[in-house]
């Protein structure tokens, strides 16, 4: 007796009671379906935090002045000026594994164009930002470094800006306008970059060569530098590059072993790991949520194939009169029990993936169907098949003939 | 071998326990079947005629006693080979011809080659064969509820020939149908029997028991009597769709 027959003979069983196969089925579909779906959103999350954190730049270290101390009270980080414009031409020029330093000022103030007005982030920087950021100039050309050497009158505007102040459709480049009533020429506008992890939209933001800034927003050159540093490491160097500047600052910085640092560096790929992390556990937990259900739907295939067994008592032991052997019997119904959570499983493959596609459209929701989930799925439910009816498969092989053709 | 009969059985004892009670279904029967045998086992309910059926069906082992098919023990076989000997040297059929439901005839008739590994084709050609054998040519594709009564019987009886038995053990054949069909199926019996197959015969009808060549009668798991007789002949009087496998 081969497996093709076998399965037909399954198959045949299975057919005879089509509504209750589909309901038995029903558990695994919804079991399967749900692991999909659960899956393809939690994924969906991680893959958005994954690109937000992306389009912030994973080698990228923010190097923030430290804490003022003023009567015993502790102001926040950046609230003591304690970057120089030295430290960042040593961070530039004496450690190897950065690749870019670029300082960043920070002001907001309005701009007012033509037609429109609004207020923004202006930043104070150099043509290394552009570089540190991973952060292209779409139309017109950046701040170059003969701009911050001279302190130049140009901006580069960041998409939202552009579009707020001159639409989306017209070309900004070459137009006036004004930051705190000073005329300044857009010379470029930034690639868009999207939001940032906490919600934040990158491209509202303006840049101006950083001479100009200290000079005309800020007003007045200064020893200390007030923004923060932007620090692009070569790649795949970030720890490394953290510990070579941590070093560099302390040494610059006098600072004696077992004084705590004046500055802070945060690594945003160490961040972008912890959200992965928080996201692979919420992942985690829906898709054993969904593989309880799961379980349940096994326990379902065990109950109908149980009354089956039962129901077909007699059938069974006409065919052993006829010369099934036990083994015969254990196959077939085994058989019947994987057709049903088999095709259970790829028809709630179907439904997951559809579920998955109806919550992404309706609800915004970033899914991701992954296909090794889907194996696995399609898998476990086949197994959850053998698992839940090899017990029914056994009780049905182990009748005795003469009690089951009596059996009524 | 020749001095072997097909079936011989040696004080057969079968004692069925139930709730701390002994049932003695057989108690100590021995005798022979010659191949070609015609036997009628009669006796009323509780007289251990089917125990003793189902002892030499190879479906129930025996308490104590020998059991020599063909000169083989059958007490010593495992469970997987007394399920090849019920599906190679056995037939049986049942007083409630016990078909597949919602399946076809022909079906019901390839199920025993299914478990013997008998190619699809040679399947196909020898269920059909069989089923034209028992004058049922023409309803191949028929499930039983399209049937009468004595129609499935008939592809009972396909199915216990199809796998060519030594012997077809049939319990009660006819207590489920009227006494023209029963006739019939008791014509159709008489022929394989002509033809070779031992038969064996449960019954309580002494009707039924005088077409066959030998009967015994058992009492209290005992046997009672052996007689050899001589057998009416089932004559099938009107023209019914038995007659076109009996012409």
């Amino acid at each position: 007796m081969n497996p093709l027959q076998t399965l037909r003979i399954a198959l045949r069983a299975l057919t005879r009671n089509k509504m209750r196969s589909f309901l038995t089925m029903l558990g695994v579909i919804i079991g399967v379906g749900a692991v999909i779906a659960m899956v393809a959103i939690g994924e969906g999350a991680k893959a958005r935090v994954e690109a937000s954190f992306a389009a912030m730049g994973t080698n990228l270290l923010i190097i923030m002045p430290g804490a003022s101390t003023s009567g015993g009270a502790m102001g926040g980080f950046g609230s003591a000026p304690t970057l120089t414009w030295d430290d960042l031409r040593a961070i530039q020029t004496e450690v190897p594994t950065v690749r870019a330093a670029a300082p960043a000022l920070r002001s907001n103030a309005q701009m007012v164009s033509e037609e429109q007005n609004w207020s923004t982030g202006i930043v104070g920087t150099t043509p290394d930002y552009f570089v540190a950021r991973n952060w292209p100039v779409e139309r017109g050309t950046a701040i170059s470094q003969s701009d911050v050497d001279v302190g130049t009158k140009v901006v580069v505007l960041g998409a939202t800006v552009a579009a707020r102040l001159y639409g989306a459709s017209s070309d900004p480049i070459g137009q006036t306008v004004r930051i705190k009533n000073i005329p300044f020429e857009v010379i470029g506008v930034a690639a868009k970059k999207g939001q940032s992890p906490t919600g934040q939209d990158y491209d509202d933001t303006a840049f101006i060569p950083v001479t100009t800034f200290q000079q005309k927003i800020q007003g007045g050159l200064q020893k200390y530098m007030t923004g923060t540093i932007f620090v692009a490491a070569q790649p795949g160097e970030v720890q490394k590059a953290q510990t070579d500047v941590t070093v560099l600052l302390r040494d610059r910085h006098h600072l004696m072993p077992g004084q705590d640092d004046d500055f802070s560096i945060r690594n945003l790929a160490e961040i972008a790991g912890a959200q992965a992390e928080g996201t692979k556990t919420l992942t985690t937990l829906l898709a054993s949520v969904a593989a309880v259900s799961l379980l349940v739907g096994g326990i379902g295939i065990m109950n109908i194939m149980l009354v089956s067994v039962t129901e077909r008592t007699r059938e069974i032991g006409v065919r052993m009169a006829i010369g099934a052997k036990p083994r015969h019997i254990l196959a077939q119904f085994l058989t019947e029990a994987l057709t049903l959570s088999m095709f259970g499983g790829m028809l709630g493959v179907i439904l997951g993936t559809w579920a998955a596609g109806y919550l992404a459209s309706q609800f915004g929701w970033p899914t991701l169907v992954r296909p090794d989930i889907t194996i696995i799925a399609v898998g476990f439910s086949a197994g959850v098949g053998i698992v839940f009816g090899l017990y029914p498969a056994r009780k049905a092989s182990q009748l005795d003939p003469i009690q089951a053709l009596r059996f009524e | 071998m020749a001095s072997e009969p097909l079936v011989r059985v040696e004080d057969l004892v079968k004692i069925y326990r139930m709730g701390g009670q002994e049932l003695r279904a057989l108690d100590g029967v021995s005798l022979s079947i010659e191949l070609g045998d015609f036997v009628a086992i009669m006796g009323a309910s509780g007289s251990g005629k089917s125990t003793m059926m189902n002892v030499i069906g190879c479906l129930d082992r025996p308490t104590s006693g020998r059991y020599f098919l063909e000169g083989r023990d059958v007490a010593r076989m495992s469970v997987n080979q007394l399920a090849e000997v019920r599906n190679r040297q056995l037939g049986f059929v049942f007083q409630s011809f016990n078909l597949l439901a919602r399946t076809s005839a022909l079906e019901n008739v390839e199920l025993p080659m299914i478990y013997a590994g008998v190619p699809a084709r040679e399947r196909h050609a020898r269920a059909a064969e069989a089923l034209r054998r028992v004058g049922l040519g023409e309803r191949l594709d028929h499930t039983p509820a399209q049937l009468s009564g004595g129609q499935q019987q008939r592809v009972a009886i396909a199915r216990a020939l199809v796998g060519r038995p030594k012997v077809i053990l049939a319990d009660e054949p006819t207590g489920a149908l009227d006494s023209r069909t029963s006739v019939e199926v008791m014509a159709l019996l008489q022929e394989l029997g002509r033809e070779g197959i031992t038969i064996v015969l449960v019954t309580h009808e002494p009707d039924i028991a005088s077409y066959a060549s030998r009967v015994l009668t058992m009492r209290d798991g005992r046997l009672l009597s052996d007689v050899r007789q001589t057998p009416h002949v089932a004559a099938v009087t009107q023209v019914t769709e038995g007659a076109e496998a009996t012409a």
